[in-house]
């Protein structure tokens, strides 16, 4: 038998919606079963990463969910960073910035930044970047311990000249062969203590708004 | 004993002769970007078997609905969603090695070894022989990246297995073996230039063990072996 021309095209087109329909159906499946689980894990990641710089002990709310967007413009970023707050009942114990240090030696340097509320940092982890691997990588907790020498330093003035890489006259080392990549990372830190310093009140105080801002996010 | 001829045929076909990673140099993206530990490797080595697997299996069993005009749309949509559910599955359940295998997930869509088994070998053949060469593809696969990762992980940071929680839980953490101490890393190794040099050096090594073979005996029938390379025939 042979097929007119429109009656084959007819017929792959339904074939084609057919396989198209069936393949988005079990992704959605797939999609639905596992929605959750991936929202516990990233939660969960994030719990991790903030437990690993703020006491777990020293505060009793749930921190990821006690969360607030700050505007670009605050810590000079390209997009909205959060600040995930601690406390414990209604003393306010830490807070958890995440930030970026743009001009690392390969883009961008994600990081999260712990500060106590008397101004001292708690701790730094970096969350993402694409440092060379061996020279800027260093900056990794799992690589190197350098990032746990930001822990307990404070900012004496906003040109506290202590807040630089050695080489540039500071007090945090460099790597052998990059300079670059800590040097982003200190002039990051040193940013959002000095945010973190003539706003604190403020980030206390204001209501958390991160879950309308994730949905908003996703309906758009 | 006909059908245990074929299937022995495929496991040689998919683990040495036409192996996708040296022979048929198909999906040389993941191969070189993601073996730089042996823990990534395995982890990317086990997504595109399962994928080659499963695609094996879905288009043998439809090739008989699926007119030839339009099949490749439809392979390319049966790889696209296993491909998007293996991301979704490892996010749920493996999210360290989910986040460190990073964007090459979604790339196993473009791996060119999928949808040429899919349409060399899966289209034409019953569903057990098509999952069984998905599976011995797979292997071969699986295999080369695991050697690359295994050399360069050594070469690069002295060690095996570093990250293995990653993939397999916190009790895997112990499989880490340090195999001499490094100050500083081996840079070539790790970075994709390294992977070309022993990518080739692989190659180099299975052409010369092939040499050797047919040296030995070199009065073996020379039959001409139908399925060479990829072969996208003309129908």
């Amino acid at each position: 038998m042979v097929l007119s021309i429109k009656t084959a095209v007819s017929r792959n087109a339904k074939i084609l919606a057919l396989f198209a329909v069936v393949c988005t159906a079990i992704v959605g499946i797939v999609h639905s079963l596992t929605k959750d689980q991936i929202v516990f894990q990233q939660q969960q990641d994030l719990l991790r990463n903030l437990n690993s710089i703020i006491v777990e002990d020293s505060y009793n709310n749930i921190i990821y969910k006690d969360c607030l967007i700050l505007p670009s413009a605050a810590l000079g970023t390209v997009d909205s960073q959060k600040v995930y707050r601690a406390r414990n009942n209604v003393q306010s114990i830490a807070a958890a910035i995440t930030t970026v240090a743009p001009d690392g030696y390969n883009g961008n340097i994600e990081l999260l930044i712990a500060i106590n509320i008397d101004g001292s940092v708690s701790g730094v982890r970096t969350l993402k970047h694409q440092e060379t691997p061996g020279l800027g990588d260093k900056i990794e907790v799992r690589k190197s311990d350098w990032i746990e020498s930001f822990n307990t330093q404070r900012l004496a003035s906003k040109n506290d000249s202590r807040w630089l890489v050695k080489k540039d006259g500071g007090m945090f080392d460099q790597f052998t062969g990059a300079t670059i990549t800590p040097r982003a990372v200190v002039k990051a830190v040193r940013k959002t203590v000095i945010y973190f310093n003539q706003h604190k009140d403020k980030i206390f105080e204001s209501d958390s708004n991160c879950e309308n801002y994730d949905s908003v996010k996703e309906a758009l | 004993m006909k059908i245990n001829a074929e299937y022995k045929e495929l496991a040689w076909q998919g683990l040495w002769k036409n192996n996708p990673g040296i022979v048929q140099l198909l999906g040389l993206c993941p191969l070189l970007a993601v073996t730089s530990t042996l823990t990534n490797a395995i982890g990317l080595g086990l997504a595109t078997l399962f994928v080659l697997i499963c695609s094996n299996a879905t288009v043998s069993a439809i090739r008989n609905w699926v007119p030839k005009e339009i099949r490749i749309p439809i392979f390319v949509l049966i790889i696209a969603s296993f491909v998007t559910c293996v991301q979704l599955l490892m996010n749920a359940y493996t999210f360290g090695l989910y986040q460190s295998l990073g964007i090459f997930l979604p790339l196993i869509v473009t791996n060119c070894a999928i949808i040429g088994r899919a349409e060399a070998y899966a289209s034409k053949n019953p569903i057990k022989q098509a999952t069984f060469d998905g599976l011995m593809m797979g292997l071969g696969f699986l295999l080369i990246l695991m050697l690359l990762g295994a050399v360069r992980e050594i070469l690069g940071q002295g060690t095996l297995f570093d990250g293995a929680n990653l993939l397999l839980g916190n009790w895997a953490s112990i499989l880490r073996i340090e195999v001499f101490h490094l100050d500083s890393q081996f840079l070539l190794a790790i970075l994709p230039p390294g992977a070309f040099i022993v990518m080739g050096l692989f190659i180099a090594l299975k052409n010369a063990i092939d040499d050797r073979v047919a040296a030995a005996k070199p009065k073996a029938d020379n039959k001409e072996i139908s399925r060479v390379r990829v072969n996208f025939d003309e129908k």
